[in-house]
């Protein structure tokens, strides 16, 4: 394809809620392109990953092109990005967002409108992109379609009443959706002859290639050879090969130029060097000014990631260093904790870029491992002015050091059905948060505004949100600021020994409350032993609450004779590999489960 | 081949299993159910063609002592058990103290039998008694009573009898340390040579596993449990039996020889089905499915016993007795590990013999772990 017509390119990308229908209908506008047949299609094309098809979320962006015959007999080029869906990959999302010139928004016809669907479509609209609007599902008995176009305008204030009716399951409707994304969404600009200017909205590693590329070409054109610099990390490489997005393959072509979507490879070695949302320009006619909107990623949530076998610690490691190779979000520092043993602190974007990355570890690295409690990073100021980023509660200065501590405070939008906003208030004011306001979006549904600590949320909120919604709640954030706070730092003491791995910091008033949950929890975790083992939380050196595991009392088998001597041995060996399994603190051995048992306090008790 | 003269040969035990019963416990899991007479008649029959198609070990070992254990071996004919004691007779070499036991329900025996059994050499009855309490009795979906058992154990001493034993079962769903004591009581003015007293276990699987595995606050506490085994081995005990296991208390000389055989790895046939045997260090177990054993196929499992096995199991199951083992030759190996437990005051050194001390007998199964590797 040496020329293209820029009037016969469509760049879009779809936004949806989770659950709404982003993938499936992804999968169909592929389908009835004819790019493969039903039968190649396996569904979810997009979603790469065993663990997002599994999950029904997309985690890394993808994105495919299209050949569309439309109904005017031209054909059209679709180059369909396909955004992650989630709050911790709002950035991916939003420069998945800059590589588009329109969106197609997804709301569901039975669900209507939800806070993500919000916040995605005000970062489009932010983005200055066509937002053409798609009512799914609309094969539910529970579908208003006429009320979700109604809501659509009223609350967003876009033009919904011609949004085409669909289900992107059945495939009803999807051709007007074509046809619509032809006719609403606005043919790329920029000049192929102008300075190189392209923006990188992913990057992938493969083995043979190096550092695959996937940008969007602003202005001019890049093709073999063209010397190539990134922008923010100055790393700098000579066009090995460009070329477009089959569905799950990258086909080579001559050049890409201004208006395309494309990925260009160059013997890069990580994907450190090509972070997203820099701009690729040529180093021969460099462009003068980057793209906006470029920002370092940064972690928000850390936790420790221990090998539940310490002589996988090297396995670990390579592990770790091979997701990075795709994901440059993922952080990872070697840490030392007396009860693990050796092991990482590893930074994410969120709790569920934590859980993802536990996830593939385990499975795809086939890796045992023991997780502490994930914090956010805390500013630290000493008295001699010194300020420390504390991304592991053991490394805490002495109080007496400290001049006073700051916290993450991020802005949370939390849509919900009138009858459900007390309880969902009162759940905020319990997590600290400060109430900014509400909005009614229509008579039934409001959009409660508060400012929450980051650490008040990572764990549980968004379960304790769904269970006091009954599941009608929604929930986005934004990262805001640091705040000063009155925080403690929470230590677990387990036979009067100290437990680094579970000492986590926590808000001065709700010490209490966590410390006693804790006990309790590992109560029920530590099992008992010959003697009676205290547990005890701790604040300063101070017990703030106690539990016991009473000592073993009884454990004897009252028969053994001939017939039953294998059994009962293979009994009290499962009952001794059980053992070899926990760690050894002192001389109480504690299941690695326990260590993540601080995740799983419950919100009602 | 050279034939052993009698007195160079090793000592076997041997034991013969009946897996009938007239009515299965609530809180059995032995290989055992309700049969018919014919199908009772067809396994003696494949029982004894086992017996005899072993005549390899008769040249290797002299019989030190035999045990029908169940399922319930007196609900069989006397004849039947008689004719089998007289094939292993027939077919081995038998000491002249050889311990003959026949386990007995007291609703299965009557005097005859008894006469029978001694006729045949039997010298030794274990009757499955498990509780004094005609309630506890019902609970435990035991079909006999106290007046039964009395009747049935005055019976046995009638028939010449002098080595009676009496399982007693404790920590029943309901009991309480007095009901236990009052059951002890009752056994003890009627003088047997031994009383195993176990208490009870729920086994996955049973009636029992189905209503207790789940809630445990409907049996004793752990705390009762073990008082009531410490009443029991203290009343015994005054009244002149040896605890000699962790269950098991006699009168000095009338330790069961063949159940002690077990915890000394002494080697052992076992014959019928389902049965286990162990000889020089290879543990078979018969074929467990009735059918297949009624057609003649025995074909079980069979297990090699590597010098690692033989070092665990000559602890595992030795520290069972109260005068534990003879460290010996594995002192070195599990140096540290005896020396930890000492300090634990979990085991104890006796005349050169390492045993539980009261408080390792509770938390056996923990000692007894640490010896497996």
């Amino acid at each position: 394809m040496a020329f293209v017509d820029q009037s016969k390119i469509r760049n879009f990308c779809i936004v949806a809620h989770i659950d709404h229908g982003k993938s499936t209908l992804a999968d169909r506008i592929i389908e009835k392109t004819g790019l493969l047949t039903s039968r190649e299609m396996q569904s979810q094309v997009l979603d790469n990953m065993d663990l997002e098809r599994e999950r029904g979320i997309t985690i890394k962006a993808q994105t495919v092109r299209t050949v569309y015959r439309a109904q005017d007999g031209e054909e059209y080029i679709f180059n369909l990005i396909d955004t992650p869906g989630h709050v911790d990959f709002n950035y991916e999302v939003s420069r998945s967002l800059a590589a588009c010139d329109g969106a197609i928004l997804v709301v569901d016809a039975a669900q209507g409108i939800e806070a993500q669907t919000l916040a995605n479509v005000y970062l489009a609209l932010d983005h200055n992109l066509d937002v053409m609007p798609v009512i799914n599902k609309i094969d539910l008995p529970s579908a208003e379609p006429q009320r979700v176009m109604d809501e659509i305008e009223d609350v967003i204030g876009i033009e919904a009443q011609d949004a085409p009716l669909i289900s992107a399951k059945t495939g009803q409707n999807v051709d007007e959706v074509l046809e619509q994304i032809v006719k609403r969404i606005p043919a790329p600009g920029g000049s192929p002859d102008a300075p190189l200017q392209a923006l990188i909205f992913d990057s992938v590693y493969d083995p043979y290639k190096g550092v695959i590329i996937f940008c969007r070409i602003k202005e001019g054109t890049v093709r073999k050879g063209t010397p190539i610099q990134m922008m923010a990390t100055k790393a700098e490489a000579d066009v090995v090969e460009v070329g477009y997005f089959g569905a799950g393959q990258f086909i080579p072509c001559e050049e890409l130029s201004a208006g395309m979507v494309g990925y260009i490879t160059g013997s890069i070695k990580n994907v450190k060097d090509t972070r997203v949302g820099d701009t690729v320009t040529d180093r021969s006619n460099p462009c003068t000014e980057p793209l906006p909107g470029y920002k370092k990623v940064q972690s928000m949530v850390y936790c420790g990631l221990y090998p539940a076998d310490g002589a996988k610690y090297p396995d670990l490691r390579d592990a770790l260093e091979k997701l990075q190779l795709n994901d440059a979000a993922l952080q990872f520092e070697p840490e030392t904790s007396i009860a693990l043993g050796f092991g990482f602190r590893c930074g994410f974007l969120g709790l569920l870029h934590l859980e993802i990355i536990q996830e593939r570890l385990e499975r795809e690295y086939n890796l045992d491992l023991v997780t502490t409690a994930p914090g956010v990073i805390y500013r630290v100021h000493k008295s001699n002015g010194e300020m420390i980023e504390l991304t592991n509660p053991s490394n805490l200065p002495d109080p007496s050091e400290i001049e006073y501590m700051e916290e993450p405070i991020v802005s949370a939008e939390i849509m919900v059905t009138t009858e459900f906003i007390g309880s969902i208030m009162e759940l905020c004011q319990e997590r600290r948060g400060i109430y900014l306001g509400m909005e009614y979006m229509e008579e039934t549904r409001a959009l409660l505004k508060y400012d929450l600590p980051l650490n008040e949320i990572i764990y549980d909120f968004f379960d304790a949100l769904k269970s006091r919604s009954r599941g009608y709640a929604s929930f986005d954030y934004d990262f805001k600021g640091y705040v000063q706070s009155e925080l403690v730092k929470l230590d677990i003491l387990i036979n009067r020994e100290e437990v680094d791995a579970l000492s986590f910091i926590v808000h001065g008033a709700s010490a209490y409350d966590r410390g006693r949950k804790m006990c309790e929890k590992l109560k029920d975790e530590i099992p008992r032993h010959l003697f009676e083992i205290p547990i005890q939380a701790a604040v300063g050196g101070k017990i703030i609450a106690r539990e016991t595991v009473k000592a073993m009392r009884k454990d004897v088998l009252a028969k053994c004779y001939g017939g039953d001597i294998t059994r009962k041995r293979k009994l009290l060996e499962k009952q001794k590999e059980g053992k070899k399994r926990m760690r050894q603190i002192g001389n109480v051995e504690i299941p690695q489960k326990a260590f993540m048992s601080v995740l799983k306090l419950d919100d009602k008790k | 081949m050279i034939k052993n003269s009698d007195n160079m040969k090793k000592p076997l035990e041997i034991y013969v299993h009946i897996p009938f019963c007239i009515r299965k416990c609530a809180y059995c899991d032995f290989l055992s159910a309700p049969a018919e007479r014919e199908v009772q008649e067809a396994y003696v029959e494949k029982l004894l063609e086992e017996i005899r198609r072993s005549e390899e070990l008769s040249g290797e070992y002299n019989v030190q002592t035999v045990f029908f254990g169940g399922g319930t071996p007196s609900i069989l004919k006397g004849e039947q058990i008689c004719r089998i004691v007289e094939i292993l007779r027939q077919q081995f070499v038998f000491l002249n103290d050889t311990e003959i036991t026949v386990e007995v329900n007291p609703e299965t025996a009557d005097g005859e039998k008894f006469l029978q059994y001694h006729e045949a050499g039997v010298n030794r009855i274990s009757f499955g008694l498990q509780s004094a309490d005609d309630r506890e009795l019902k609970l435990l979906g035991r079909i006999h009573t106290w007046e039964q058992f009395l009747e049935s154990y005055s019976m046995a001493r009638g028939a010449g009898f002098q080595n009676i034993n009496i399982d007693l079962m404790s920590a029943l769903p309901g009991q309480t340390a007095g009901n236990m004591r009052k059951t002890l009581e009752q056994v003890l003015t009627l003088l047997p040579e031994h009383i195993s007293a176990y208490s009870l276990m729920i086994e996955e699987g049973t009636p029992f596993y189905g209503r207790y595995g789940e809630h445990p606050e409907l049996l004793p506490s752990e705390d009762e449990e073990r008082q009531m085994y410490y009443d029991i081995r203290d009343r015994l005990c005054a009244d002149g039996y040896v605890r000699y296991e962790i269950s098991n208390y006699a009168r000095p000389g009338y330790e069961c020889r063949h159940n002690l055989g077990y915890w000394e790895r002494t080697d052992y046939r076992g014959y019928g089905l389902g049965a286990a045997s162990l000889l020089d260090n290879v543990r078979y177990t018969n074929q467990t499915e009735l059918s297949e054993y009624l057609k003649g196929s025995l074909k079980g499992t069979e297990e090699r016993l590597d010098s690692r096995a033989v070092r665990e199991e000559y602890f595992f199951l030795g520290l069972r007795k109260t005068e534990g083992v003879s460290p010996g030759m594995y002192r070195e190996y599990y140096k540290e590990l005896i020396e930890k437990l000492q300090v634990q005051q979990l085991l104890e050194e006796k005349k050169g013999r390492l045993c539980l001390t009261d408080r390792g007998v509770d938390v056996s199964n923990y000692v007894l772990a640490q010896f497996l590797n």
